[in-house]
């Protein structure tokens, strides 16, 4: 299961203010307990909302409307995200909670979303009915595994 | 929190923690199945104390205190009155307490790699080899090992039983082989992964959120395993090509069940975020090498197919040009039609049908319906139907694969019906 860490913006992520060393520091040792674990997909820090674009379509069907940053609301926007591929819910939770506090002045904020999946999106009893004689198939395709016009798919 | 919350809470603390658990006790111990049993107590004791004190502010370092305390216990009584420990006292001997805390502290990643050469050591059968990783690295259970390769729990847990039994029996040592050995031995701990990959990678059914599962653990064992040993290339290789690989995942089965081939499968449904972790571990493992082993080639191929936006643009001169690589490291019949196909690609049908003509006196293909399936594909192209018919037939008659067949007759009827499709 894929969750994503988001980062809410403070005041200070928002105004640009670049955090204390020690903080770098956390997140980095943080970071690195994610690679060693094997469950860090991807992570990243955004720039302030000032150098942000919101589009917004204000009418169904209507012209999008093109508006520059900075945006109002600070715990409403993102600072950055961090993506992991984790058994469970739980284990997402665990390790968020081992995430440094991303600011330090009470507005420190996280909040972890999971990622669909295809099985989400595709989820029918039908293709589940099915899939106990496809693996039969597919075993005796294991051989082959490489044939790349036939299978290796 | 509510009881079974946090009874979930812990389960997904122990997988985070039980692998490097495991790796430090067995140092203390130099026994793998003791070093699970004190473990396995110490999650017993989690799970009665957590519900009423709450979850610790540092969950990993409470179980290793607390394991850690038994294994002391432990050590104590077996020199007081057990002499067949007497060899792991003598070891013991070496340290005081005091030290035993600093080997605890000490570098879990080579404890972790120690770990695995154990579990995916030659003296074990591979099964037991993938059951016991599965069991000691990826923390888990008996019952989700059983189920991901549909069988009995209590088989996977006799497996493991014996497994461990084996690694005490023939006195498998906790260590880091050296020089050659070592390059040996990375090799079956790369088969290992590979192998617990393939099967989830080929396994469509059982439990739905199960399916994945043996590919993840795979996956999530590789890039640990990456960031232990970071200067062997095939280690980054592997990793590539699982990347690479789980990013078809989505594509690889119809919304109705049916397998989709490569060549048939939605490529922008390919997930980009995997392909790129993947090109990433590829460049490593090319920056390490030459000479490049199996997994890097192999990687390398498939890193062709996801670079390529359609089956057209596919630079099929390469994946040829590398398939004779691989068929050089790790000569097979099966890589050998493989090449055939990218050659035929790149070069033509004839030049491929040549390879597969050559592969026909080969008695380890014999009865491999493949091998006339892609005979029959290349005299398609050569416009030679009638031949091609009598292949698509011959193919359908070997393979027991009822969805195959299928498809293998209806190509025979259209060519039979003058269709060239």
């Amino acid at each position: 299961m894929r969750f994503m860490m988001i980062v809410k913006a403070t005041t200070d992520s928002e105004a640009g203010v670049m955090p204390s060393q020690e903080l770098i520091d956390a997140m980095q040792k943080y970071n690195e307990e994610l690679v060693k674990a094997g469950v860090l997909l991807a992570a990243d820090g955004l720039q302030p909302s000032s150098n942000g674009i919101r589009i917004s379509y204000p009418e169904p069907g209507g012209k999008p409307k093109v508006m520059d940053g900075p945006f109002t609301e600070a715990k409403e926007l993102i600072a950055g995200y961090t993506l992991i591929e984790v058994k469970s819910r739980e284990e997402a939770i665990e390790w968020a909670l081992r995430m440094p506090d991303p600011h330090r002045y009470g507005q420190g904020e996280i909040e972890i979303r999971q990622v669909f999946e295809a099985e989400d999106l595709t989820e029918n009893p039908e293709s589940l009915a099915k899939d106990a004689t496809l693996r039969k198939q597919i075993e005796e395709q294991k051989s082959r595994d490489f044939i790349p016009n036939t299978s290796n798919h | 929190m509510t009881l079974s919350q946090t009874h979930r809470t812990i389960d997904a603390i122990w997988r985070m923690e039980s692998a490097k658990l495991i790796a430090s006790l067995t140092r203390i111990l130099r026994d793998v199945g003791l070093a699970e049993d004190l473990a396995q107590d110490a999650l017993v004791i989690s799970l009665e104390r957590w519900p009423e004190t709450g979850i610790p502010d540092n969950p990993g370092a409470w179980l290793m205190t607390t394991a850690k305390r038994r294994a002391i216990d432990l050590i104590r009584r077996m020199k007081l009155r057990d002499q067949k420990y007497v060899e792991i006292a003598r070891s013991m001997d070496l340290y005081t307490e005091d030290d035993i805390d600093n080997i605890l502290d000490g570098e879990i990643g080579d404890d972790l790699l120690r770990l695995i050469f154990m579990t995916s050591h030659p003296v074990l059968s591979q099964d037991a080899r993938v059951a016991l990783t599965l069991r000691l690295l990826c923390g888990l259970t008996t019952d989700e090992i059983a189920r991901s390769f549909l069988v009995a729990e209590s088989t996977i847990s006799q497996r493991i039983v014996r497994a461990k039994r084996t690694l005490r029996a023939e006195k498998i040592p906790f260590e880091l082989p050296t020089g050659e050995e070592r390059k040996e031995r990375l090799s079956g701990v790369l088969e290992v992964i590979y192998l617990m990959f393939n099967e989830g990678y080929s396994a469509t059914s059982g439990d739905h959120w199960i399916r994945p599962l043996l590919c993840q653990e795979a996956l999530r064992l590789g890039r640990v395993l990456a960031e232990v040993v970071q200067h062997d290339p095939e280690v980054h290789g592997l990793v590539a090509l699982m990347e690479i690989q789980s990013s078809r995942l989505k594509t690889r089965v119809s919304p109705t069940g049916e397998p989709v081939l490569l060549m048939e499968q939605n490529r922008a449904q390919w997930d980009r975020l995997l392909i790129g972790r993947g090109l990433a571990a590829l460049e490593r493992s090319q920056k390490l090498g030459p000479p490049f082993g199996p997994y890097s080639l192999q990687a390398a191929i498939t890193a062709c197919h996801a670079q390529a936006p359609t089956v057209a643009e596919t630079d099929w001169i390469r994946i040829a040009a590398l398939y004779e690589a691989l068929s050089r490291v790790t000569p097979s019949p099966i890589v050998e039609l493989n090449r055939a196909v990218a050659i035929s690609m790149a070069f033509g049908p004839s030049l491929g049908l040549q390879i597969v003509d050559e592969l026909s006196t080969e008695t380890s293909l014999k009865g491999y319906h493949l091998l006339p399936s892609v005979r029959g594909d290349l005299l398609v192209k050569l416009g030679l139907f009638d031949d091609a018919r009598r292949e698509f037939e011959r193919a359908a008659s070997m393979t027991r694969n009822d969805h195959e067949k299928e498809l293998l007759l209806n190509r025979a009827l259209k060519l039979r019906k003058g269709d060239t499709f």
